[in-house]
């Protein structure tokens, strides 16, 4: 068992080492980049944290990203904070939001909480757009933040961000409420017989998912220096779902391999394409990216629904349990 | 200003028009209660599959057909489509939880945006309308042979599929399919291509209400993305459970977004969507079972 720790320890040094010093041996757009997939890491999580863990689909958690973007963006052109103070407060209104919406939310289960999250989703963008928010949001436009970060920036402040959010969703999943997170999602009538409120439980849940979703928004408004309503465009919250079903419900450390699918599938899509196609085909065309994802969230779903985590637990289990049971033991 | 302006004629004219909008949200809403009534699983890929397939309908009268052959000819596809669609992606996942099924239909709804955008390109075209322009003086109101013709089509449509499910066989057997999957094989039916016929029939009418909004919003791989949150919207205003409810809700909700665009100044062009979400919010909240549902306990 010692051991064990000792070599966990071990790699967690090395692997924070090397990702450390990644960003000074790949190039600032490289490091651009991987921050960009730290987001969506983030993002994911928060999603995974609701949906994986307490079985609440939310099909609509690009709007919360966008609350948090916008939060960020006022505060810093108006108030003239500075723009990375905001990631926090752009989460927590983001969480307040989530908070807000998890209270008609909680009378609709599993269906119903997706539907009116997507409507959430389409919504949006014609919302941020209206006139009466319009002196706020300035409406098709948008806001200009003050600063362009460079992609090391982006790449430093957003895994610092993300591992502190990794740790905190680890604490929550194996504390009392992620247990209970966990027994409302297997069974809401058994759950709530063992003296779990369901009500205030899904309601936590919402308000911490939107709560990474508002700091995931924040940044990606702080990576682009700008937002407008088509920055956190409404397949956006259908790209953090597909990467949570990638990374696999349910499981931490796949969402790592969610927000990389999501951070570079779609831009390399052509050519993947071109690479499993037999055929001669347009891979430029327009398109082709969605393709490639909706047929990797079928795909995924018919034949790996545990997603990239339910894989690795496949492929590390007898692994783990040779070096943690002690020779000749059970 | 708006109240100023007020007439009659006018209200009666927004509510026909409400009418013929509210039309094709009750086929798109008929064809998500249909899929579930039978399996209890919303169908995110409805509005896709008919912008799919009204794209394909543009093609065929582009490469010279009549459209009198071409929309039915379409309606074909479209079910014939729904049918293999069903068999072949769905049917793996009949037993997997429902969220399970949603997620695969929102990877559709992802992948066949994407193929329509592949195939024929992200502009926008114009589309031919069934119907001849101009107006018919009703009683004092301008209504528009459009709008009469759009609201005809869509009774019609919900009338043959009504007198499907009431007096044929085949429509009694996908009622027993929807209502006991369990026991319905006892008596003889073949519960696997009742739902096939289901998402076929659902392809088909989400395709009739493509060829129909698409002569007013224009064709483009997006174009059903907004009538699919009015399709939700109308289908659960009406019930999630109830055909009847999703035409009277589809309906309802055309009205209700025509009027709210016209008499209430913070609404209009865009902001409808928001309006459609606070429909689905608001029913939700107070009556989850629509107007025309059947509220059912839980069991453990």
């Amino acid at each position: 068992m010692r051991l064990a720790w000792g070599l966990r320890v071990a790699a967690v040094a090395a692997a924070g080492l090397s990702l450390a010093i990644l960003p000074f041996l790949v190039g600032d757009y490289r490091a651009f980049e991987l921050g960009r997939m730290g987001i969506f890491f983030i993002a994911i999580l928060g999603l995974n944290l609701l949906t994986g863990y307490t079985g609440q689909v939310s099909i609509g958690h690009g709007a919360f990203m966008a609350v948090g973007g916008y939060t960020s963006a006022i505060l810093a052109t108006r108030c003239g904070v500075p723009d990375y103070l905001t990631i926090p407060l752009g989460g927590l209104t983001a969480g307040l939001a989530g908070l807000l919406f998890g209270i008609p939310a909680l009378r609709l289960r599993g269906l119903y909480l997706a539907l009116a999250t997507f409507g959430v989703a389409v919504a949006m963008p014609s919302i941020a757009k209206h006139d009466r928010l319009e002196g706020l949001t300035k409406g098709t436009t948008g806001i200009n933040l003050p600063e362009l970060h460079s992609g090391t920036w982006l790449y430093g402040v957003t895994w610092a961000i993300a591992a502190a959010l990794f740790l905190l969703a680890f604490a929550i999943v194996n504390s009392r409420l992620g247990r209970a997170f966990r027994a409302l999602r297997d069974s809401e009538v058994a759950a709530s017989s063992m003296g779990v409120n369901p009500a205030a439980y899904k309601v936590a849940a919402f308000g911490i998912s939107s709560f990474y979703a508002g700091v995931a928004g924040s940044l990606y408004a702080l990576s682009n220096a700008y937002v407008n309503p088509d920055v956190y465009f409404v397949s956006l919250s259908l790209f953090l779902l597909i990467g949570a079903v990638i990374g696999g419900l349910g499981s931490l450390t796949g969402v790592i391999a969610g927000a990389a699918f999501v951070q570079f599938v779609p831009p390399n899509a052509s050519s993947i394409l071109d690479a499993v196609s037999p055929f001669a085909v347009d891979s430029r065309a327009p398109g082709v990216p969605s393709v490639i994802l909706g047929a990797a969230l079928v795909l995924v779903v018919l034949l790996a629904p545990t997603g990239a985590g339910g894989l690795l637990r496949r492929i590390s289990a007898p692994l783990m349990g040779r070096l943690y049971t002690r020779p000749g033991g059970g | 200003m708006a109240l100023a302006a007020f007439s009659w004629q006018e209200l009666a004219q927004q509510v026909v028009s409400g009418l013929a909008s509210g039309g094709i949200y009750a086929s798109l809403a008929l064809a998500l209660v249909l899929i579930y009534r039978a399996t209890r699983v919303i169908n995110f890929a409805q509005g896709e599959l008919a912008t799919l397939t009204t794209f394909v309908a543009w093609s065929l009268t582009n490469h010279g057909l009549n459209k009198w052959v071409a929309f039915p000819l379409t309606l074909l596809i479209a079910f014939a489509g729904g049918v293999a669609l069903e068999r072949v992606v769905i049917r793996p996942v009949e037993r997997a939880p429902v969220l399970t099924v949603v997620m695969l239909t929102i990877g559709l709804l992802i992948g066949l945006n994407g193929l329509t955008a592949w195939i024929w390109g992200g502009e926008t075209r114009s589309f031919p309308s069934l119907f001849s322009t101009g107006t018919v003086d009703v009683g004092g109101v301008a209504v528009s042979y459009a709008d009469i013709g759009v609201i005809g089509v869509t009774l019609g449509a919900v009338g043959l599929i009504s007198l499907f499910f009431r007096f044929t066989k085949l429509g009694l057997g996908m009622r027993a399919v929807a209502a006991n999957p369990e026991t319905s094989p006892l008596v003889g039916i073949r519960v696997g291509w009742m739902l096939a016929l289901g998402w076929g029939l659902a392809a088909t009418l989400g395709a009739l209400s493509g060829i129909l909004v698409a002569p007013t919003v224009f064709l483009e791989p997006n174009m059903m993305q907004a009538i699919l949150l009015y399709a939700f919207a109308a289908a659960i205003l009406g019930g999630l459970e109830s055909p009847l409810g999703a035409v009277v809700g589809g309906l309802l909700l055309g009205v209700i977004l025509n009027l709210a665009g016209r008499y209430v100044p913070e609404v209009g062009g865009e902001s409808r969507l928001a309006v459609a979400l606070a429909v689905i919010l608001i029913v939700l909240t107070i009556r989850p079972s629509g107007l025309f549902g059947r509220t059912v306990g839980r069991r453990v």
